[in-house]
Formats: structure tokens, C-alpha cells, sequence
């Protein structure tokens, strides 16, 4: 995990600082004088070496304290946690109750397989697919909001009572948006089960197919459905880009485009290492709990 | 874990040989599959889909259709449907199903060389690091370990960031982001490969390491390659989408979906659909057409749906 971190944060240093061009150049813009490119310089530490600005990053990041925004001067600290609030009211419930449901559907998909219930689940799932989600976006905002007006246009209440209005129309867009990657991710691994030789065994035994379904091929798709599951949970973090961005959520994703519209490297190297680090802490987990779920991996 | 011999392509070879001659053995594990996708009319009806909007983005590129696709004509801003206009104008009075047509070719241009420039990527490192083991293979799993834990949705805008708007940085920044998921399955395969007979028969009459790389293990490898090669090119285009709507796509004079719809955010509540309209069908049918002719190829392509 530490070589992978480092990894992430040399790929991210080089991205802003070497390739990216002088950053205090791009942060003061096109018209400013070369002192005054040279006062930023110095007061956001640009005038240090490269490899002594590399190890002030990894020591922000060992000690996570990633200092001020360039933009806002705010503590990124405080900028993450106010985000992360925000971003997991909007994508948490979405993201569970669409596990659920897809894996319903996903069941009745592999019930019915061969038959027209199966092969109009996966065209509609490709066609759901074939669109892009800022379609969803802009058509769902329009028909529900604007025109119908059964949910609000955009907005936010930083109260924890007063948001969940503004959720309503987010939780259904990103729950569609799930829809077609989930049925079809789920619909390929519980299909594999069902031709393993117990379920045959099973149903040899005379068990009727209800029991089949619950009992041997569900409980065995649970494995690889953890570690899906597990692995997509970032994108509790992440996964919410473009529709907090649309809508004007304060989460962590609108916070994020800010930062690079603004040039304000510090939040997007913060931000970067820490989904960095999400993703590997979920990896990880996901390992751990294979091998719970699973007697017959071992942790090497 | 499957009995191997049962899902490699060298044991489905064997397995048709026998109904065929020895000669047309060489290449039957195409031939079926060939054969195999011919029989699915939905996978050989999107293939046609595909090629006609490869015809009329190629049409559009050269200048015969819509060559004044970019040209504004203020006179004409916001017409409504009309056979002149079937998808109306925009603000600049262009027609918007020119646009559209226009925006083909950019889309398929972006698929096509982002997807390629992710599957060599992605083929390349793959194959070395399976091929080789030990230190480079420890290299290249840290390498697209990295590039995976950052998401891609930071990645990719960070990077056309850096390289600034257009659409070449476009399809770099894709395909130097989406070879992960090639790598790691081209490395798996190899690993499976590289200890099998065909390969130790090679290397006993003296092949080096880049003929069995390139000429034994590669081909038997190649099927993987072509189902990455679609997902790629839908991906990139769906990615473009989103990156010209947070502004760090392709440049705003180049005719592009993804700015089309942005045009559109603003156009809605007018309302005029025109924009929104043309450039979600003429994404869906590409698209669809690709996740379907893919969904095909897989099937035909996968020695374990033989018997299904």
C-alpha cells in the first residue's frame, strides 16, 4: 500500500508541477507582472526545490494536514469534512437501495435466462447504458423540476433537516444512472453460479427452485457481490462529480471541479490522495472480506 | 477455477479440427467464431450500424456532407423543426443536424485512437509483465495500481487540465488513463500461457522471447483485445461527453456532442430541444450499436458459450 501511495503522489506531483507548467503562473493569471509572480511564488512556497516542495507534500499528507486552499484560503481539512458531509447524504441512499434492487432484478434476469425476460433486461440495460448521464441529468432536472415542479430546480440547506428536499430529484437521477452498470454486473456474476454443478445437485435433490435461487446459487453469488459492492464504494466519495456540480451540491465532487477551475493545486492533490487512499482502504477490505466470506481464500 | 484446458483457445482449436481438415484447423478458432456471429442477427445488424456512421463521419470529414456545418448565420438563430432544418438551428444559427453529423466524426476519432492507444498500452505492459514475471511484472502492478486508485473521473480532467483543451489531449488523457483493466487481464492470460506446450515446443526450436510474445502466446491472447478495444471506444466517447461540459474537452469551434448538450443546458427552459434531441440519438445509436455489436463478439469469441 505505501509503494502505491507513493506512486500516487509522485504521479500527482509531476502531473501539477512538471508537466502542468509554473503553477504560479497559471494561479496569477495572464496579466500579472513578473513580481507579482514572483510574491506568489514565494508565499505559496513555489521558490523551493522540486524535491524539497515533493517531500512537503509527503509530509502533509503523513500528517494529513493539507494546509490552505490556494482559491479560498480555507483549511483543506475543513473543506473535506464539510464536503464529505454533503456527499454521502447524496449518494448513500441512492447507492444502497440500488444494490438491492438490482440484484432483485438481476435474480429474475438469471431466472428467466433464455427467455424473453433475460434478453429484454440486458438490451434495456445497454440501452440505458447508450445514453450519456448528463442526459439524464438535464432531462430528468427538466421533467421533474421544471416542469412538473415536484421537486425543487437546484439548491442546498446546510441543515441536516432541511436538505432532503433538495435530494429527492439527485437520489433518482443517480439512482438511474446506476441501473444499467449494476444489472448487468450483477446479472454476469449470479449467471455464473447458476451452472455450477451444486445447483444441479440441488435441484437433482428435488429442491423446488425458490430455494434453489435463496439458498445455493444467492448465497454463493455473495462473494463475488461483496467484493463488487466493496470495491464500487468509492464512489460513495467520488461518484458524485457531474450532479453535484449540477446541482449545486456542496459535496466533495463540486468542491473538486472548483479547485480545477480555480488552478488550486493544494485541494486537488488533496483530493486526489485521498481517493487515492479510499480506493486502496476498499481493496483492501475487500480482500479481508473475501476471505471471511470465503473459507477457501487464504490471505497470503 | 474452471478446468483450463477446456476454456483456452489451442483446446478449442483441437476440439473443432476434427470436424474440419488439418489445414483449416490453424485458423478455425476464428472461424467459428466468425461463423458464430454471423448466426446473431442483432450483433451483425449493429456491425452495419456501425459502419454506416463510420461512412458518413468519413462523408462529413472529406467536406461532402454539411461542409458549412461550423458556419453561424445569425439571420437564422433558433428556427424551429423544418425540412431544412430537422433538428431546428442553434444560437448562431447552425444547423444543429449538421452539427450533429459533424460531431461523428469527432466522436468516432476520439474512440478510435484513445481505445487504440490504451490497447497497445495496455497489450505492451500486459504481455511484458506476465511474459517476464519477477521485477517487471512487480513494476507494471505498481504502475496500474497507481493509475487505477486515482479515479478517473479526477484523473482524466487533471490531465486535459495539464495538456490544455483539444481534441488530441482529449483522446491522450483517455487513453493514457483506461489501459488498466487490458493490462491486467492481458497479464493474467499470459501468465496462463506462457508454461503451456505450445509455447515450451516454440522455445525448443529456438524461438527468442519477442517471436513467442508476438507470434504464439499474442494471438491466442488477441480476443481479449478486441472486446477491450469496443468497451474502449464507448468509454472514450462517453468521456468526452462529460469532459466538454466541464469545459476541459474538445475546443469550443470543433462540432461535439458533448458541447451540444451543454449548449442545451441553457436552452431547455426556452424551450428549444434541438441540441439535446440530435445529439442524445445520435449518441445512443452509435452507442447502443457498439454495447450490442461488443455484447456479440464476446459471445462469439468466448470458446465457453460454444455449446450454449
Amino acid at each position: 500500500m505505501i509503494p502505491i501511495l507513493l506512486g500516487v503522489t509522485l504521479l500527482t506531483f509531476m502531473l501539477f508541477n512538471i508537466f502542468g507548467g509554473d503553477p504560479a503562473q497559471r494561479f496569477a493569471g495572464k496579466h500579472a507582472t513578473v513580481e507579482q509572480v514572483q510574491t506568489i511564488r514565494t508565499e505559496l512556497g513555489l521558490d523551493r526545490s522540486l524535491p524539497e516542495q515533493y517531500l512537503f507534500f509527503v509530509k502533509q499528507i503523513a500528517t494529513s494536514d493539507y494546509g490552505r486552499s490556494w482559491a479560498t484560503k480555507q483549511l483543506i481539512s475543513t473543506m473535506i469534512g464539510d464536503g464529505l458531509g454533503a456527499t454521502l447524504s447524496l449518494t448513500a441512499p441512492a447507492f444502497f437501495a440500488s444494490i438491492f434492487f438490482c440484484i432483485g432484478l438481476a435474480l429474475f434476469a438469471v431466472w428467466g435466462r433464455g427467455t424473453f425476460l433475460d434478453k429484454g433486461t440486458v438490451v434495456t440495460c445497454l440501452a440505458l447504458l447508450s445514453v450519456s448521464s448528463l442526459v439524464y441529468i438535464l432531462a430528468l432536472q427538466y421533467l421533474l423540476a421544471f416542469r412538473t415542479g415536484m421537486f425543487p430546480i437546484s439548491g442546498w440547506d446546510p441543515s441536516w433537516i432541511g436538505r432532503w428536499e433538495y435530494l429527492y430529484l439527485p437520489w433518482i437521477i443517480l439512482f438511474v444512472l446506476s441501473l444499467g452498470p449494476n444489472i448487468l454486473i450483477y446479472r454476469t456474476v449470479i449467471m455464473d453460479e447458476a451452472f455450477q454443478d451444486y445447483v444441479r445437485t440441488a435441484r437433482a435433490k428435488g429442491m423446488n427452485e425458490r430455494s434453489v435461487y435463496a439458498k445455493h446459487i444467492l448465497k454463493n453469488a455473495m462473494i463475488p457481490i461483496i467484493t463488487v459492492v466493496v470495491i464500487e464504494m468509492p464512489f460513495l466519495i467520488t461518484g458524485s462529480v457531474l450532479i453535484e456540480n449540477f446541482f449545486g451540491i456542496p459535496g466533495l465532487g463540486g468542491t473538486l471541479i472548483k479547485a480545477l477551475n480555480d488552478s488550486d493545486f493544494p485541494t486537488i492533490k488533496a483530493f486526489t490522495v485521498i481517493s487515492a487512499l479510499t480506493y486502496m482502504v476498499f481493496n483492501l477490505l475487500a480482500d479481508v472480506l473475501y476471505s471471511i466470506v470465503d473459507p477457501r481464500v487464504k490471505l497470503g | 477455477m474452471q478446468a483450463t484446458p477446456m476454456t483456452s483457445p489451442p483446446a478449442a482449436m483441437t476440439a473443432t479440427s476434427t470436424s474440419s481438415d488439418a489445414a483449416k484447423a490453424r485458423n478455425s478458432l476464428w472461424w467459428d467464431a466468425f461463423r458464430r456471429f454471423k448466426k446473431n442477427k442483432v450483433g451483425v445488424i449493429s456491425f452495419f450500424v456501425i459502419i454506416a456512421y463510420i461512412v458518413v463521419g468519413v462523408l462529413a470529414a472529406v467536406g461532402i456532407l454539411y461542409p458549412n456545418a461550423q458556419v453561424p448565420n445569425q439571420t437564422e438563430a433558433y428556427t424551429a423543426f423544418s425540412w431544412a432544418h430537422p433538428f431546428g438551428s442553434d444560437i448562431f444559427g447552425r444547423d444543429i443536424l449538421g452539427r450533429a453529423v459533424h460531431g461523428i466524426t469527432t466522436a468516432i476519432s476520439i474512440g478510435l485512437l484513445a481505445s487504440t492507444l490504451s490497447l497497445v498500452i495496455g497489450l505492451v505492459l500486459g504481455a511484458v509483465a506476465g511474459y517476464f514475471g519477477g521485477k517487471t511484472d512487480g513494476f507494471v502492478v505498481w504502475l496500474y495500481t497507481t493509475v487505477d486508485s486515482i479515479p478517473y473521473i479526477l484523473l482524466i480532467p487533471s490531465l486535459t487540465f495539464v495538456l490544455g483543451r483539444g481534441l488530441i489531449n482529449v483522446f491522450i488523457a483517455v487513453g493514457l488513463t483506461s489501459w488498466v483493466t487490458t493490462a491486467r487481464l492481458v497479464r493474467g492470460e499470459f501468465f496462463k500461457h506462457k508454461n503451456r506446450d505450445y509455447v515450451m515446443a516454440a522455445h525448443a526450436i529456438g524461438a527468442g522471447d519477442r517471436r513467442k510474445i508476438f507470434g504464439h502466446i499474442l494471438p491466442n491472447v488477441a480476443h481479449l483485445a478486441f472486446v477491450q478495444f469496443g468497451l474502449g471506444f464507448v468509454s472514450a466517447i462517453k468521456i468526452e461527453v462529460i469532459l466538454s461540459y466541464l469545459g476541459l474537452g474538445v475546443d469550443p469551434s470543433q462540432p461535439s456532442w458533448g458541447l451540444m448538450i451543454d449548449d442545451a443546458k441553457n436552452e431547455l427552459a426556452r424551450p428549444y430541444w434541438g441540441n439535446l434531441t440530435a445529439a442524445t440519438l445520435f449518441m445512443f445509436g452509435l452507442i447502443l450499436s457498439f454495447n450490442l455489436f461488443n455484447d456479440a463478439l464476446r459471445e462469439a469469441l468466448d470458446p465457453k458459450m460454444k455449446n450454449k
